[in-house]
């Protein structure tokens, strides 16, 4: 097994803010997107972020980052398996 | 009528089986020999005509249709021994290292299989992906066995020989496996195991890939070609086909009369190689076949590999018609928007245009005129679709035939719509519509203000024209892609057209506040812009009537277009910070007058942005652009033509008193380098942290000089005329920097070879001149002298090393950067930006959420951001100060 995990990689300055969606806002932001849910870009469940905010397949994950063209930026991914 | 549309849900890729091969064969080949006495092909020959005819006017024995619509038969090949199919090697290997060399299952325990065969069902159905690793599991785990678990058998690892030699490692040796083993055991291999091996065993059993029987394929896939002397060539496909045919042939013959072993296997062999090499012709470890020229043959696998092979030589693109492609030449008088074409080209090229009431007399015009005389016409079609050739016909007859529905294909014309093109085409931009204007001579011809997007010079250049031929596509390229639309770079958002080179200095001369001009000058240089209108009040009346070059550009700027900006020559000594200056570096536009500051690079040059030329388009739109480009910039060269501009040596010669003090600069860091060292070799010199002593010391070095060669720049700066010719191109951009100034003027500086100073050569030194483990700035490349004044030889070397280099390096580069192009466009090329702001792909996956983050378009935008607040603030209050 890998060692303890040393720290928190949500706090490091180069992870940007990731967080779950709720399922409610999840369905809002795809219908307005007129898009399915596997459209999204996706992410693995065994993505280091996505462990760490505890993300399951299904979930749709907002990504907060700093942009150098517009400040800031949203991105949704879908948490998909394996 | 619109045809049913058909659509493909999927292809599914198999083997062909000898059963298969043998239905959809018509005929056996089985002699080498193609045409009897008589030249006519034989029955059982390659060139029978059961496998379908292609010569005009015959008749297709097996199918009945003419050479137009029979689309040609298999026949085939009985091999009389079996044969490695060389595409499927690999794959042979895989099948023969996993399964018993007796009872043929994958050796792994029957419960493990049963397993494995449940998991990759369900696998197959849901994730295919996930099932072909499931086979390359079962391929690693299933090789490493040596001894079978079904039937006990002992195993014998199988080495495989590349392109088709197989061994069994046993205690007594290497044996090789006969064709015919390997093909049994194939056969043995269940089904349920074929599966596992990846395989579909309905579409593709193993052993069909040890072929025993060949497809021929028809003639139209392997045409023979009648050459002028009346000697018939045939096809590649067809040689190699002779080739097994004959070695096949010679093998049953031996296996009939029952000849020794080792005859047959020898042509056994040969029969292997013939065959391998017509599937592929590049294969590692055996003999190219060659032609008897000694050209290599190609192989199925050679037509269709490749840059020219089949599919990215004419499935993804195509030879064209309609097209022309000559060397260029530039001829300032062109509108931006237009090509000069060639009569010759014009007289080739058509446009097809339907006959109607209202052009009736036109059209007979061009008939009359015919194909040989510009502007004609070379083809008439017919209302019920026929084509005539003019060259051929009764013109004045057709003349007066001639009547609404019919169409004709007349010449090229001036007004014509074509796209335009220059190799590489990297860009949007290097293919725009240009408008025809047909000309004397053999090139085609453009406006010189075109060439930076197309990147092109006339130094030997070709470009490619193609005429749009229906009225759609004309249309979209008059309205879309005409060099206006396009003077804006969708990169940046600045012009990627404007001045180079001649037009910067003539900007610059005729806008500097030592031109004063005549009337006679201002008369010639707005009717060479073709400006109509008034001469402007002259800016001196006494004692004689004096017009600037300002209050001609002014005339070509809109009444309430304000600007403010520096000029590229604002620098140094000339440097201007506001408008209260009186250097004339300043650029101050206030209500369409150019009050101060000079037109350079930054100005009217092309790729600037943020630039006077870029407000004046995105303020004014693209046919006031156009406008300006057209008359405006016509100006500068017309001025500078009548100025005359030249360089001489003498523009680069210090006086004396500049080469002292530049010797003195030298010695200086000459000594400096020494004393540096010195410091070296007595260990005393500070390292630059995370560098070795070395390393440190070649930095240092290399800091002093370059320190050296800036303070000699700033010698060189000084002490030459800022206004001659040279150092006018320099400074306003036109062409060179003040680096090559000094370099030709005063000193060369250091030459390197990877960055590095030049060391690599003699030991302990590039060249005998010098004693080993000198470190000096000369024994390095640090070159002293100046073109003025000439290298010696050694420094020449030196030189000659570091502009090899650059020579290499662009070679390398293009070929790189081009490959990382192709990639990123076969990847980027299908998405798009819908209208919610998103960029899709056509499935409509997301790729990104507002295009660029920003939703800005580069093209639209000022230098990438959505608005110039400045900018904007200004336009709407007014002027500021």
């Amino acid at each position: 097994m890998a060692k303890q995990k040393k720290f928190n990689i949500l706090e490091h300055e180069l992870v940007p803010e990731h967080e779950i969606v709720p399922p409610e806002e999840a369905v809002k932001i795809l219908k307005e997107l007129g898009i399915a849910p596997h459209q999204l870009p996706w992410i693995r469940v065994t993505d280091p972020v996505a462990r760490a905010i505890g993300a399951k397949p299904g979930d749709v994950i907002r990504i907060r980052r700093k942009s150098p063209t517009s400040g800031e930026t949203i991105a949704y991914r879908y948490v998909v398996g394996y | 009528m619109i045809p049913e549309e058909k659509s493909i849900r999927e292809i599914k890729f198999g083997v062909l089986s000898p059963d298969e091969i043998r239905k959809m064969s018509v005929t056996a080949i089985v002699t080498s020999e193609l045409y009897d006495e008589d030249g006519r092909p034989i029955q059982g020959g390659l060139m029978d005509p059961r496998l379908g005819v292609i010569a005009p006017g015959q008749i297709c024995p097996t199918c009945g249709n003419d050479a137009k619509s029979c689309p040609g038969h298999f026949g085939h090949i009985e091999l009389a021994r079996p044969v490695i199919h060389v595409g499927f090697a690999k794959h042979i290997y895989d099948a023969l290292r996993t399964t018993c060399r007796r009872c043929g299952r994958i050796l792994l325990p029957q419960a493990e299989l049963d397993r494995y065969i449940k998991l990759y069902g369900r696998l197959r159905e849901k994730w295919p992906l996930l099932a072909k690793m499931l086979v390359t599991v079962v391929k690693k785990r299933a090789s490493k066995v040596m001894e079978c678990p079904h039937c006990g058998e002992k195993q014998y690892k199988i080495v495989f020989e590349k392109p088709y030699t197989y061994f069994e490692e046993r205690a007594e040796g290497k044996i090789q496996l006969s064709q015919f083993e390997i093909r049994e055991r194939l056969q043995n291999i269940p089904d349920e195991h074929v599966q596992l091996l990846g395989l579909d065993p309905k579409e593709a059993r193993p052993e069909w890939m040890v072929l025993t029987v060949l497809p021929v394929p028809p003639v139209q896939v392997r045409p023979s070609i009648v050459l002028e002397t009346g000697i018939r060539a045939e096809d590649d496909l067809t040689h190699k086909l002779a080739d097994i045919v004959r070695t096949n042939e010679k093998l049953r013959e031996l296996l009939d009369s029952g000849a020794p072993q080792r005859l047959i296997d020898e042509h056994w062999l040969l029969l292997q190689y013939h065959v391998a090499t017509y599937i592929d012709n590049e294969l590692p470890r055996i003999p190219v076949a060659r032609h008897r020229g000694g050209r290599p043959l190609k192989g199925l696998a050679q037509r269709l590999k490749g840059k020219e092979g089949r599919f990215r030589g004419n499935l993804s693109g195509k030879r064209v018609d309609y097209s022309a492609r000559t060397v260029i030449s530039p001829d300032p008088n062109l509108s931006i928007n237009e090509v000069g074409v060639p009569e010759e080209i014009a007289k080739v090229l058509t446009v097809r245009v339907p006959v109607t009431p209202w052009n009736l007399e036109e059209m007979r015009k061009y008939v009359l005129n015919g194909p040989y005389k510009w502007p004609g016409a070379n083809y008439v079609i017919t209302p019920d679709g026929r084509k005539i050739d003019l060259r051929y016909a009764d013109r004045k007859r057709i003349a007066e035939m001639l009547s609404p529905g019919w169409k004709v294909e007349r010449h090229l014309k001036n007004g014509d719509i074509v796209l335009f093109n220059r190799q590489p085409s990297l860009h949007r931009m290097s293919i725009m519509a240009h408008i025809v204007r047909v000309l004397p001579g053999k090139t085609f011809r453009l406006n010189l203000l075109v060439c930076p997007p197309y990147n092109a010079d006339f130094d030997g250049d070709e470009m490619n024209l193609h005429v749009p031929r229906t009225e759609e596509a004309q249309a979209e390229a008059r309205e879309l892609m005409l060099v206006q639309y396009h003077i804006l770079s969708p990169r940046y958002g600045g012009p990627i057209i404007g001045g180079v080179q001649d037009y910067v200095s003539g900007a610059y001369l005729l806008t500097s506040k030592a031109t004063l001009l005549t009337l006679e000058d201002v008369v010639d240089l707005l009717s060479a812009a073709g400006y109509r209108g008034e001469i402007p009040e002259p800016a001196i009346l006494s004692p004689k009537k004096r017009w600037t070059g300002k209050q001609l550009i002014s005339l070509f700027l809109p009444e309430d277009f304000n600007f403010r900006g520096r000029a590229r020559v604002s620098a140094g000594v000339f440097a201007c910070e506001n408008e209260w200056c009186w250097n004339d570096s300043f650029i101050l536009i206030k209500k369409g007058e150019l009050l101060t500051g000079v037109l350079d690079k930054k100005a009217v040059g092309a790729e600037q942005p943020e630039n006077m030329m870029h407000w004046l388009i995105k303020e004014y739109g693209s046919d006031y652009a156009r406008y300006v480009y057209d008359h405006m910039f016509r100006m500068f060269i017309r001025f500078i033509e009548k100025r005359g501009f030249t360089m001489t040596v003498d523009d680069v010669a210090l006086p004396r008193e500049a080469k002292e003090k530049i010797r003195v600069i030298l010695h200086e860091a000459e000594n400096e380098v020494y004393e540096v060292i010195e410091m070296y070799k007595q260990g005393k010199l500070e390292p630059v942290p995370g560098r070795t002593m070395e390393e440190s010391l070649e930095l240092k070095i290399l800091d002093v000089l370059s320190n050296a060669r800036k303070r000699v720049e700033d010698i060189v700066v000084n002490y030459l005329d800022p206004f001659n010719n040279v150092f006018i191109m320099a400074r306003t951009g036109a062409r060179g920097n003040e680096l090559n100034i000094t370099q030709m003027a005063a000193l060369l500086g250091q030459q390197s070879v990877r960055g590095e100073r030049i060391h690599r050569g003699y030991r302990g030194r590039y060249l005998p001149h010098f004693r080993p483990g000198d470190l000096g700035a000369a024994a390095r490349g640090f070159v002293y002298s100046n073109f003025y004044d000439g290298l010696s030889p050694v420094e020449v070397f030196f030189h000659a090393a570091g502009g090899r280099e650059g020579l290499v390096d662009t070679a390398v580069r293009t070929s790189q950067s081009g490959y990382m192009q192709r990639r990123l466009i076969n990847a980027l090329q299908d998405l798009r930006v819908e209208y919610d702001g998103t960029v899709r792909t056509p499935y409509g996956d997301l790729v990104q959420f507002v295009y660029g983050e920003d939703g800005v378009d580069p093209m639209k935008s000022a230098h990438g951001k959505a608005v110039n607040i400045d900018r904007e603030i200004e336009r709407v209050i007014g002027w500021r100060t």
